[in-house]
């Protein structure tokens, strides 16, 4: 039968399409559970790196048991009931997906424009908090996801605040696409030991944490609320202000950690 | 010529004297893309040089029974299938990498390396042969980008494979980092001063002008 004949071009085509499917999809199929496992690790590292309870002796794993993660009802400021739970149909909550939540009708919230200052249009109903208890049990830290809009970029991280749920422990990106040497110096570890230690909240409870232009000036009362911005890079600094604004004012986890500050975990 | 110095030349040409990147001017893309750091340049160059050796084998095990008519399509799938194996294998043992090199694993498909060299030599040759050819370009993609990824990690960040060789300002250290070579564009401008520096030391590689350019009118001519 000639090469090009009707009949040898569609069998070709047939025969190595299945071939091909095979081998793709088996490849898939054999490498998921490693993948899974990959892209939890990933997480759990962020989340402990954030919290810096990331250590060279343990491994991610086992530092990770340490650490509860529960999922809250942001808009409610209060931890998600059972029935809700179930509801989602989530049964472990270190594998729900608030991105995949966020944009899903039903499971999601859409933002108004001013609320919305972090730019991010619309969030999940329900987010993980990572909870870390000292060894006598007590609430040590908890670590927040956050999220919202940069420069070219949604930046993606965990901000980790002590047991006052004010004073901040440290925090870190784990995905963005800000420009390289400039609003991507929120990795610089530098920058990023500027944080522990602010205060998140004023006294009327509110959200005052913000990257200054400049040096923070030290005797100022502000102080402990400001943050040097990052030096060229100033759409990226104003979009981690927001962003942090944002997640721990009255439309993020605002009214959740004040009630855990009046109720106690 | 023999056996074995042809198989030298099919092997090691592509490096100096084919370069896909220096000579073909092809895969720029890719090299533009992943060369900011070395972890990820020499990831990317096994990759590459992986995916075209077997797509080429591949490919050539089965020329003869390729229908002409759909021959392009029949390439994609394989180098397609092999890409996407790469990628898998890539996301379960180094994840960080892979997070790293993002969506340029995938458009390994459309680096027109791979698919220049199936067209071009694998359609015509026999597969162990297609099979070095593959590497033999992997190679020269390679050697490319690890020059573009040495000189652009050294002199941006003052690093190598993320251990620190020139301390940074921004550290304590001396060296500042000249920010743009963490750009892509300064890949850009690098490839082309290496492209000017091999055509100058192998002047066969010059292409010759397509046409001539007359000399300017003179002002006399015109009266």
């Amino acid at each position: 039968m000639s090469n090009d004949s009707i009949g040898k071009t569609v069998f070709v085509a047939g025969v190595l399409c299945l071939v091909c499917s095979v081998i793709v999809a088996g490849s898939a199929v054999l490498l998921k559970p490693i993948q899974t496992e990959n892209r939890l690790l990933d997480k759990q590292k962020n989340i402990l790196a954030a919290a810096g309870l990331l250590n060279e002796r343990e491994s991610v794993k086992t530092a990770f048991e340490k650490i509860e993660t529960r999922l809250v009802n942001v808009s409610e400021g209060r931890f998600a009931t059972p029935e809700e739970l179930s509801e989602m149909g989530v049964t472990d909550a270190n594998l729900y997906d608030p991105r995949k939540a966020a944009k899903i009708t039903g499971s999601n919230v859409m933002l108004s424009s001013e609320q919305d200052i972090a730019s991010i249009k619309m969030r999940a109903r329900y987010y993980p908090v990572y909870l870390h208890r000292d060894s006598t049990g007590n609430l040590d830290k908890i670590i927040l996801p956050v999220h919202g809009y940069g420069l070219w970029s949604t930046l993606y991280g965990f901000v980790a605040l002590k047991n006052d749920f004010n004073t901040v422990v440290g925090l870190g990106f784990y995905e963005h696409a800000e420009t390289p040497g400039l609003g991507g110096e929120v990795d610089n570890p530098k920058w990023k030991a500027l944080w522990p230690g602010k205060k998140i909240y004023d006294d009327q409870n509110n959200v005052s944490i913000a990257l200054v232009k400049g040096n923070v000036d030290k005797s100022s009362p502000e102080a402990v609320h400001q943050v040097d911005a990052l030096s060229g890079a100033s759409l990226t600094s104003r979009g981690v202000t927001n962003l942090m604004q944002f997640w721990l004012g009255k439309e993020g986890f605002g009214p959740f950690l004040n009630k855990l500050g009046k109720e106690g975990v | 010529m023999s056996e074995s110095s042809n198989t030298k030349e099919i092997l090691l040409g592509p490096i100096f004297n084919n370069n896909p990147i220096g000579f073909q001017i092809l895969g720029i893309c890719s090299a533009l893309a992943v060369t900011s750091n070395l972890n990820t340049t020499v990831t990317m160059c096994i990759a590459l040089t992986l995916v075209t050796a077997f797509s080429n084998y591949f490919i050539s095990l089965i020329r003869n029974h390729i229908p002409s008519s759909i021959r392009i399509i029949v390439q994609m799938t394989i180098i397609a299938s092999l890409v996407i194996v790469v990628d898998q294998i890539l996301k379960a043992y180094a994840f960080g990498i892979s997070k790293a090199l993002s969506v340029f694993v995938g458009l390994i498909i459309t680096n027109c390396i791979v698919m220049g060299r199936a067209e071009a030599f694998a359609m015509k040759n026999p597969p162990v042969i297609s099979f070095l050819d593959g590497i033999g370009n992997g190679l020269g993609y390679s050697a490319m980008l690890l020059i573009l990824g040495v000189i652009r990690e050294l002199l941006g960040s003052g690093k190598l494979f993320g251990i620190e060789i020139l301390p940074l300002v921004s550290d304590g250290g001396w060296y500042v980092a000249c920010g743009i070579m963490l750009l892509p564009p300064s890949a850009f401008f690098l490839i082309g001063l290496i492209i000017w520096g091999l055509r100058t030391v192998k002047t066969n590689q010059l292409e010759r002008n397509e046409f001539e350019i007359s000399p300017h009118t003179k002002t006399l001519e015109v009266f």
